[in-house]
């Protein structure tokens, strides 16, 4: 009974998005302030709708509701709470309803804050929006209905993957969806500027905050799903360019490149018709990543469905959704206003040149990630574009990006003096010269790992020399210096701290690409085993019980008289096997400790991983996160903030069209 | 008000396009150079005997594994295993830690390289889902004629 409403809610989501995509339109188009009104509350009741059904879904779920396909296909009774609500998402029918509520959810939203938007830009924004949920209600109705019945109702469900029942997998799903799908705000704020062949000033200010949001909640999603990786699936790695995670990474970083011009559009009003343009393509890059995830045609082993109807619909609101607002752009942005102009070195350069940067490396992991299905169609070959490629191309790129981070900030606006801001960051350059030579000269290390920690430091120096000269350390009093720390705005301090965060990033990447030992070997009860300078003690194997999964345990011992144990489960329900890895997380390095398979006479294959710096790189996500959360706090950034009225609001140079 | 004109707006677009261009060309030079080493084919027990691929080219190979064909040792983790899509077997060497879903009469895509007639792994590719066969191996046993679907659906999950 409760499904069945949860179906009715879904319909008439559906029939309200319709409403909600067409009214306003025609009324922002008649200027018809009663046709327009229609958004605001038609946006409110699709969510409400759409977050009934999800609440269906959820209830079936929680109470092993196995009249229902998909619940009786993906749960069991046995499971654990926390996977049974994680279980909604974790299915191809779940996870669209999860992305509809999450659109629908960001509707809202600007339904809800959006009382200072003029009257036509709103309309006109929910109205896209609305198309877009009607291109998805309608996939998951006629394609993928979560709640169809089956009759007999079978006694239990098939079970969970268990590979997917881990707390970062149940986490990943929600906070990579509010990223990709917030990615959808910004895109109907573009295709409702274009519809109105003007970027008001409203739009400036309204269209970063939502990046922001957007960004923050993608970088956490992709580095929750890294974290699963590296914890779950027992290998030690946490990047593999598998082209699900290319999936996700292309919306990052085009939406990084939207993020950073749509500050030049709110500063200075330039750049607008580019960003216009960056916004639909980080959207487009997250309808590409839905429809390589969703439609199965990728030989990933994300892609649980295969179903060619289902890639034909996606593949069909893709081209529309791409196509139709390109094609808009080609015709409308020309006729845009440009704003301020700028000098090469400026501030403005300076994002520019990252935004051409970031543009390019998404191009490059793009080719990469299309390459095999281009080939396969046409000459029926296979192949895979693996590590090597990315690594060929994609680092290259972001070493200008790092050099060039380290100095845009301290470009003025408008006309920047190269020399001066280099000059001022003669101690980064020192700090990184001395790191990487420190580091040749102790470890002998290979060229990349020189350069990488080199680039690193650099980038952490110039944010913290960047922040010194804010606050004018040393020049004058400390009282001065504090009260103008405390005077800076959260958003300087979130772009420090996300900066800051890269470079950390940088940091762990470079210390567990070029500095890991592992080890493979056949151990037995009271074995030592050699790692990276390290001697483990492998004690040997022992029985347990878990909830739903037994398991063998490997223990191993340190010579600290730490112990660490690292399961092999097998699941009965899924008659699936799975290893949880022993981890010690250390700053210095990671302990990774593998229980493989018996290996005959009483040994076991088991493998050791020491993996430098592993924590910097979660550490370097949390700042980035950190940093967007900060600077979504800014006051001025505010989503619900009244709108400016003061002249010094406006950007300085706004061209003729920014008037209003 | 005067002010020192700026460059012209058509000027900085331009400027714009060229670099924006350069940009292309140097990630078009990085991409072609990056493909030449490090696009991997797949290929079936049956097409890497015919077409002679040589010592020097990292390539795939993907079929079932065969029933009890499955040995350890002389070496210290060395395994050996035959791969066989219906029609050819191609015998494989691998040294190291199988993957969790690695089995007999499941689904396998090996990467290395084809020497003296034996497949050097240097990976054996792990698949998450035991239910999932992976789609070049699907195709591979398609072509040879002795595909079943329900391999592929064989135990739960969707």
């Amino acid at each position: 009974m409760i499904a069945e409403l949860g179906h009715v809610a879904l319909t008439v989501a559906l029939m309200v998005a319709l409403l909600q995509a067409v009214v306003p339109l025609w009324g922002a188009a008649r200027n018809d302030p009663g046709l327009t009104g229609v958004a605001r509350p038609a946006a409110l009741v699709q969510f409400g709708a759409v977050a009934l059904a999800f609440g269906a879904l959820t209830h079936a779920y929680l109470v092993s509701d196995f009249s229902l396909v998909n619940v009786a296909s993906n749960s069991h009774s046995t499971k654990p709470f926390i996977y049974k609500l994680a279980g909604v998402w974790a299915n191809h029918e779940g996870s669209m309803l999860l992305w509809v509520l999450i659109l629908s959810l960001f509707g809202a939203a600007v339904a809800a804050f959006g009382g200072n938007l003029p009257d036509g830009l709103r309309a006109r924004t929910l109205a896209v929006q609305a198309m877009i949920g009607v291109g998805f209600l309608g996939f998951i109705l006629f394609t993928s209905n979560p709640f169809e019945r089956i009759s007999p109702a079978p006694i239990d469900g098939n079970g969970l993957n268990p590979l997917l029942q881990d707390i970062g997998l149940a986490l990943h799903p929600p906070m990579l969806y509010l990223g990709y799908v917030g990615f959808s705000t910004t895109f109907s704020f573009a295709v409702a500027a274009l519809l109105e062949g003007r970027v008001d000033p409203a739009w400036a200010r309204w269209v970063r905050p939502w990046a922001l949001a957007a960004w923050t909640a993608l970088t956490a999603g992709i580095a929750l799903g890294s974290g699963w990786a590296y914890y779950e699936l027992g290998w030690g790695g946490w990047w593999f360019w598998d082209p699900v995670e290319n999936a996700s990474f292309m919306p990052w970083l085009a939406g990084t490149a939207l993020l950073h011009s749509a500050i030049v559009v709110e500063k200075r009003g330039a750049l607008k018709s580019w960003t216009i343009l960056l916004a639909l393509v980080a959207f487009s890059f997250s309808l590409l990543g839905t429809f390589l995830v969703r439609s199965g045609v990728l030989s990933s082993v994300h892609a649980f469905a295969v179903d060619p109807e289902r890639g034909l619909f996606i593949l069909v609101l893709l081209a529309a959704a791409i196509g139709g607002s390109f094609m808009l752009y080609a015709w409308r942005a020309p006729s845009m206003e440009g704003g301020g102009m700028f000098r090469p070195i400026s501030r403005e350069g300076a994002l520019v040149l990252n935004n051409l940067l970031l543009s390019t490396a998404a191009a490059t992991v793009l080719i990469g990630t299309l390459y095999p299905l281009a080939l396969e169609m046409v000459t029926g070959e296979k192949v895979s574009v693996g590590e090597p490629y990315f690594e060929a191309t994609f680092v290259p790129i972001m070493v200008p990006m790092v050099l060039a981070l380290g100095v845009g900030p301290m470009l003025a606006w408008k006309r920047g003096d190269l020399a001066a801001a280099l000059g001022r960051l003669w101690v980064a350059a020192l700090a990184a010269a001395g790191i990487g030579l420190s580091v040749l000269y102790l470890q002998g290390a290979p060229v990349g790992a020189v350069l990488g920690f080199g680039l690193a430091v650099w980038l952490a120096v110039s944010v913290v020399t960047e922040w010194a000269e804010r606050v004018r350390l040393f020049r004058v009093s400390p009282m001065q210096s504090l009260s103008r720390a405390l005077g800076l705005p959260r958003s300087a301090y979130g772009m420090s701290l996300a900066h800051l965060g890269l470079a950390v990033f940088i940091m762990g990447a470079v210390g567990e690409t070029f500095f890991s030992a592992e080890t493979v070997t056949f151990a037995r009860a009271g074995d030592r085993i050699e790692v990276g300078g390290r001697t483990i003690t492998f004690e040997g194997v022992g029985n347990r019980e878990g909830p739903n999964y037994q398991a063998e345990v490997g223990v191993f011992v340190l010579p600290s008289g730490e112990r660490l144990e690292s399961e092999r489960r097998f699941y009965p329900v899924e008659g699936q096997r799975t290893t949880e890895a022993a981890i010690r997380s250390r700053p210095d390095a990671d302990l990774y400790a593998v229980l493989g398979e018996p290996a005959g006479e009483k040994r076991w294959t088991v493998r050791i991983y020491v993996k430098p710096l592993v924590m910097w790189l979660w550490g370097g996500c949390a700042l980035m996160v950190l940093g967007g959360l900060l600077s979504l706090a800014d006051r001025r950034l505010r989503v619900g903030a009244p709108g400016p009225r003061r002249a010094s609001w406006r950007p300085a140079h706004a061209g003729v069209g920014d008037a209003d | 008000m005067s002010r020192r004109p700026y460059r012209s707006r058509k000027n900085r677009r331009l400027a714009m396009i060229v670099g924006g261009l350069a940009f292309l060309g140097i990630a078009a030079a990085l991409v072609l150079t990056a493909f030449e080493d490090s696009v991997v084919f797949f290929f079936s027990p049956t097409d890497l005997t015919e077409k002679a691929i040589g010592p020097d080219r990292r390539v795939r190979v993907g079929g079932l594994v065969e029933e009890g064909s499955v040995t350890r040792g002389p070496g210290d983790g060395e395994v050996r295993f035959l791969v066989t899509d219906g029609n050819t077997t191609m015998p494989v060497r691998f040294v190291g830690v199988l993957p969790d879903l690695f089995r007999e009469g499941q689904g396998v895509v090996a990467q290395g390289r084809l020497a003296g007639g034996t497949f050097e792994a240097d990976e054996v590719l792990a698949k998450h889902d035991e239910t999932y066969m992976p789609p070049e191996v699907a195709d591979a046993l398609k072509k040879q004629g002795h595909w079943q679907p329900e391999q592929a659906k064989k135990g739960g999950g969707s």
